[in-house]
């Protein structure tokens, strides 16, 4: 006779160690979206008030709230667009030049030059801006004006200073140029070999080899870079704050000493003197750059997930 | 009756000319030789007072382009005139981008120097200073103390929470928080110093609060993401063989990231999280609302305003006195000392993956 002995089926032991390791673990994760969600609440909560304010509580003479935020919201914009038209261009340049043109033992050390300007201080940017790029570029600004007035852009009179939108731009293309070009040079090294090999064994000289290879897989890869160097111009405060002379309007002009302000640069200008509604007003513009800056983020990081998806690079 | 048969010359379609092999080179000395001639000219006939550099340089690129593109389009055909073309202008897009590098860092250096090297830019506060002399111990031991305060909190989060990521995460926990993070690295500056502000003014009831501890709650906001994904990469470097054999000599899970992951990647994990202080160290606008700016000594992290060196940077600039050149020498030496922290910073983060990292592989 045997006799048959029930088994439990084989558990592993419960540890307090693995129970209380991983518990933290989550805990920390889930933090994380506990404090982008508080990010949302407090400001939405103290910007409330912003929103049924009086005139007499804007600065300057903005009826309501979106009145006052519209030229705001469209300076940050402008620049950030102008930031970008200088940038990318350059950016895909100089990834190319790292990924395809300089001899392979050079381009680590040639990368690392550019992530040097990424961990410049905001702040020595806008004193470089201040200091050194706008008197650089004044007399330029003039002769501009001078020969290229008929053209609205460049309509005068041109700023004495050299404190324009324009100026700020440049100094936003140099900061945005290392996120843009580390992120470009990363997916122009992840072009599969096999293509550019195929393509310059079928004749095509290098360029046609980047033209029809590289670019085309990077394609993706360059507007999701540009979409996170955008979210970046959007919120730089400092550079801007200190090499513009604001008036919050909305104009087009690039030269002139009339310049239309970013909604992080009036933050910075007026909130170590704001009291009262003023304080939730500037809250609430913070609000609306929150709101841009992740709505353009999720978007950019949309795209580089969907084509991590099928091609394994990121 | 006899043909004559006349050589014909031999010509392949296939082959084209090609120009010397050192002639790009020779092209771009010739057309800055050239440019520079014309400068000159412009300056011996009276029309300009000093020989313009920066012009001859920019022009005598740009007629090398041109240059090069007619040269070979007329030796070696269209399409290695493009080549060609596009070979010089990537490389000025480069040299384009160094050149502000280097102006912004000769321009500190030089700039910063004279009030950097008085005896009491470190030893001494802005308190009852106009005018020159003072310095800025103040900010220094602010920016310390703040930064320090917030890779306190930072790590423990950013770590673990990149642990729960690669060890422990399935699913849609996961999967929204590498996406947020994601998102998260992107928010503005200043955005983080409104949330601290906002949450501090309701919790104590003050709307006009300051004081160091916010200023580390904002920088911690901008740091969690960059350790979180740092991090990561790190710890997805490690061989799964490592975690297998712990598993397999009976090791509980959370020692054997403990004991066997943690320790394989820590020099990863080092190297980011330096990297990631000094992208925080340099932030000025979240300071600027929470922490707001003093001329006096403040070691207490959680009463009144506090003083950080990019925040001092920006008032010495922003609030000058009558005695100008005073207030921006120090606004340059200040920014200054900042760059030299976060260089440093880099270079020992680079140091330390490049020393210590393990050897993967063969």
């Amino acid at each position: 006779m045997t006799t048959i002995v029930a088994r439990d089926t084989i558990r592993a032991p419960q540890r307090a160690g693995d129970r209380i390791f991983s518990t933290a673990t989550v805990v920390a994760g889930s933090l994380i979206l506990a404090v982008l969600a508080a990010v949302a609440a407090f400001l939405l909560v103290q910007s409330l008030p912003a929103f049924v304010a009086t005139p007499a509580d804007f600065k300057g003479d903005a009826a309501n709230f979106w009145a006052y935020v519209w030229p705001l919201a469209f300076g940050t914009l402008w620049s950030a667009l102008l930031a970008l038209l200088i940038a990318i261009p350059l950016a895909i340049g100089i990834a190319l030049f790292i990924s395809h043109y300089a001899p392979r033992k050079l381009a680590q050390g040639l990368g690392y030059i550019i992530d040097l300007l990424a961990a410049v201080p905001s702040v020595v940017f806008g004193l470089w801006g201040i200091g050194v790029l706008a008197p650089l570029l004044q007399p330029f600004y003039t002769s501009l004006v001078e020969w290229f007035g008929w053209i609205p852009l460049f309509a005068g009179p041109v700023s004495g200073t050299g404190r324009t939108i324009l100026t700020v731009s440049i100094v936003l293309a140099v900061m945005v140029l290392p996120i843009i070009t580390a992120i470009c040079r990363e997916i122009f090294l992840q072009t599969p070999v096999l293509y550019e090999e195929a393509s310059l064994a079928l004749g095509a000289t290098r360029w046609e080899m980047i033209a029809m290879a590289v670019l085309p897989f990077g394609r993706s890869g360059i507007i999701s870079a540009s979409m996170l160097g955008l979210g970046r111009a959007l919120g730089e405060t400092m550079a801007v704050a200190m090499v513009l002379s604001p008036s919050p309007q909305v104009i087009f002009a690039l030269l002139t000493s009339q310049n239309p302000t970013t909604i992080a640069a009036n933050i910075a200008l007026n909130f170590p003197e704001a009291h009262g509604t003023g304080v939730n007003i500037l809250l609430a513009t913070g609000l609306v750059l929150f709101v841009i800056t992740l709505a353009v983020n999720m978007v950019a990081r949309v795209i580089i997930n969907r084509r991590k998806a099928f091609s394994g690079a990121n | 009756m006899s043909t004559t048969t006349v050589a014909v010359p031999l010509t392949n379609s296939l082959t084209a000319g090609k120009l010397p092999r050192h002639s790009g080179p020779v092209v771009l000395l010739v057309s800055w030789l050239v440019t520079a001639a014309v400068f000159l000219i412009v300056q011996l006939s009276g029309a300009s007072t000093s020989f313009n550099v920066a012009g001859t340089l920019f022009f005598g690129t740009v007629l090398y382009c041109i240059a090069i593109y007619l040269l070979s389009f007329f030796v070696e055909g269209v399409r290695k005139a493009k080549d060609r073309l596009v070979t010089a202008l990537v490389t000025a897009a480069f040299v384009i981008a160094l050149l502000p590098l280097i102006s912004l860092v000769a321009t500190t250096v030089i700039s910063g120097l004279p009030a950097f090297l008085t005896p009491t830019f470190f030893t001494s506060s802005q308190r009852n200073v106009v005018g020159p002399g003072g310095g800025a111990l103040h900010a220094v031991i602010g920016t310390l103390l703040i930064t320090g305060l917030a890779t306190l909190i930072s790590v423990p989060i950013g770590l673990l929470s990149a642990i729960y990521l690669t060890e422990y995460g399935r699913g849609r926990l996961a999967r929204a928080i590498t996406f947020f993070v994601d998102v998260m690295t992107g928010i503005p500056s200043i955005v983080a110093g409104l949330f601290a502000f906002a949450l501090f003014s309701l919790l104590f009831n003050d709307p006009g609060i300051r004081f160091g501890f916010g200023g580390a709650i904002a920088l911690s906001v901008l740091m969690i993401p960059v350790v979180v994904r740092s991090s990561e990469e790190m710890l997805k470097l490690v061989p799964n063989e490592l975690r297998e054999a712990a598993y397999a000599l009976g090791v509980p899970k959370w020692l054997t990231i403990l004991k066997v992951v943690l320790p394989t990647s820590l020099a990863g994990i080092v190297t980011g999280i330096m990297i990631s202080i000094s992208r925080v160290i340099g932030e000025t606008a979240p300071l600027l609302i929470i922490s707001g700016f003093t001329a006096s000594m403040n070691y207490d992290l959680f009463n009144e305003r506090m003083m950080t060196l990019p925040v001092f940077v920006y008032t010495q600039y922003a609030n000058q006195g009558t005695d100008t050149q005073a207030y921006l020498d120090r606004a340059w030496a200040g920014a200054l000392t900042l760059i030299l922290i976060v260089m440093v910073l880099n270079a020992l983060a680079r140091l330390i993956a490049k020393l210590f990292s393990p050897k993967l592989g063969r």
